[in-house]
């Protein structure tokens, strides 16, 4: 059992990550799946990583009640955000959902008494251990399999593939997004708190517009058609610049390369690719 | 069932309908004709609730549907296909009909969660009926065949079924049998008397004169934005004011479809 303590020592870090990218790839899988371009994941985090971390520090919560409302409370934002923002599409909603984000991360700047402005919060207690990661993401992957299977997972395909076809059915297509909204936003709150509490250290930036640009890669590289697809992006997002550590400052650059390619030559993601493999290349 | 008061619509100061007024009766197959831009898919989006009138009112079973959300139109009882089909592409014929048919079993809000025999059950009760909208319009054996790889007039009868999985009571067709050859006209028209026997209203917008006049119990004429004549086939076909402002260049309208 040694390899596996050197082994521990030594990843720990990239394993958690692995499990907090894929809650991140999730939720935005969920909005993305409703054909919804939305940006405001990172600032969900944000949020999440922010109220789990005060509660940890301040309150005498126990850790899992701190993390669910850590889930709680950007749930209940996107609960009050959706409505207006949801009526956009396009390019108006990715902008809507983006400036959604610089308020967050200018509100967690400014309010220092509260989150300690640049600074950042430190000494978070390290109470994520590997089993809740594991839990909560299998646990996460349940739901959404869940979900994909049943008529809700049906009707999200069928608003990304026509709105106003969905809603003459008699579908409430606003209901619907605003349910993958929030839930998004929960599983990204979610990630925060788990974050949070393994890196000891959190500062407003890291919940700002990269953040926001990586979590849509993991969803689009891994594709929307499963939620498999956004667990494949959020595991090779958090993977690759690992593997590509000889690269060193390029490493980002091959990011970028990677997501083009993807986008150009199989544009719903890594998991259609598999799928239309496993089909043995002749069904479409 | 359905009637319209005095409806009129603008778009800018552009009045594309004017004091509209249409009563739909329970049972039976009303026409809707008119030349191209009269109007009349512009009806049937303020029916649906996608546009909202300028001024009048329209009522289903006494009730105001001013406001209401589409989904809500819907569920109420009026379902609809559209001119430019908007079927789901990449789903299957199946699933198709499965979006639309999933409001009707009510099986609790969670209830998908776990597997369960009765969320099975459901389930099979679901795709079953779904199947067998599909056998109603000729479709059966390419339930799972993608929806994109239809032709058009298969795709414009799958719109049918998916319209029938909400339980209308009235279906709205709009150009039906547009881009059809003329077996597969008369096999609609065909499908379209079974509808109607089988307790649906139906009020149906056409080109194919011989398709509306060989149909419709009565028969309704917008020209411009304004109701010129309504009554029963024989009637319209003799108006002089149809015949100069549509039917006198017979078949054209259907020429210059797309
Ligand atoms: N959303 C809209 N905005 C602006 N103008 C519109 C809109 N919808 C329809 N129109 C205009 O209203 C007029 C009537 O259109 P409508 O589609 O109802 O005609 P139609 O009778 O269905 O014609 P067709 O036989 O060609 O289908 C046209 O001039 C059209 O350009
Ligand atoms: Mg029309």
């Amino acid at each position: 059992m040694e390899w596996l303590e050197t082994f521990w020592a030594t990843y720990s870090t990239l394993v958690l990550s692995i499990g907090t990218n894929v809650l991140l790839a999730l939720s935005i899988y969920l909005t993305l799946a409703c054909g919804l371009l939305t940006v405001a994941n990172a600032a969900f985090m944000g949020i999440g990583a922010y109220t789990a971390a005060l509660l940890s520090l301040h309150s005498g919560l126990p850790f899992y009640l701190s993390l669910m409302l850590g889930a709680l409370l950007p749930a209940a934002v996107a609960l009050l955000l959706g409505p207006p923002t949801l009526r956009l599409s396009g390019v108006y909603l990715a902008m809507a959902t983006l400036a959604f984000g610089e308020i967050v991360r200018i509100f967690l700047l400014n309010a220092e008494n509260l989150t300690g402005g640049a600074l950042g919060l430190n000494g978070i207690p390290q109470h994520s251990q590997w089993f809740d990661v594991l839990v909560l993401v299998v646990a996460a992957i349940y739901l959404l399999l869940r979900c994909a299977g049943s008529r809700i997972g049906r009707t999200m395909v069928a608003i990304c593939q026509d709105e106003v076809a969905t809603e003459l059915m008699g579908l409430n297509v606003r209901a619907y997004k605003l349910f993958a909204f929030v839930l998004g936003a929960g599983l990204a709150g979610l990630a925060g708190g788990l974050n949070a509490h393994f890196t000891f250290f959190i500062s407003p930036n890291e919940y700002g517009f990269d953040r926001g640009v990586e979590i849509l890669a993991m969803g689009v590289l891994g594709g929307t058609g499963s939620p498999w697809g956004a667990v494949i992006g959020g595991v090779l997002i958090t993977l690759l610049p690992e593997l590509l550590r000889g690269l060193g400052n390029y490493r980002p650059l091959i990011n970028g390369v990677i997501l083009i390619v993807i986008i150009l030559y199989s544009p719903k993601g890594i998991w259609d690719l598999t799928r239309y493999l496993r089909r043995g290349g002749a069904a479409s | 069932m359905l009637t319209l008061s005095s409806i009129a619509k603008n778009f800018g100061g552009l009045q594309v309908l004017q004091d509209v007024s249409l009563a739909i009766p329970e049972r039976g197959i009303f026409g809707l004709i008119g030349p191209n831009g009269a109007g009349k898919t512009t009806v049937f989006n303020l029916i649906s609730g996608l546009l909202a009138p300028s001024a009048g009112v329209i009522e289903f079973h006494g009730q105001a549907l001013t406001g209401l959300a589409p989904h809500r139109i819907t569920r109420l009882g009026i379902a609809r296909t559209f001119q430019n089909i908007r079927i789901f592409k990449e789903m299957s014929l199946l699933e198709n009909v499965l979006v639309a048919i999933g409001r009707q079993g009510n099986s609790g809000a969670v209830s998908f969660l776990l597997p369960s025999a009765k969320l099975r059950a459901t389930q099979r009760s679901e795709r079953a009926a779904a199947k067998e909208l599909l056998a109603r319009v000729g479709l059966a054996d390419k339930a799972e065949l993608l929806a994109g790889k239809l032709s058009y007039g298969e795709q414009r009868r799958l719109e049918i079924a998916r319209a029938l999985a909400t339980a209308p009571k009235l279906l709205l067709l709009d150009e039906p049998a547009a881009g059809m050859n003329g077996a597969e006209k008369q096999q609609l028209m065909e499908e379209i008397v079974k509808l109607e026997a089988s307790g649906l209203a139906l009020l149906i917008i056409e080109h194919d004169m011989r398709f509306v006049m060989g149909l419709c119990h009565e028969i309704a004429v917008l020209n411009f934005g304004q109701l010129i004549a309504q009554g029963a086939p024989a009637a319209i076909r003799a108006d002089r004011q149809v015949i100069e402002a549509y039917l006198g260049d017979d078949g054209d309208g259907e020429k210059s479809r797309s």
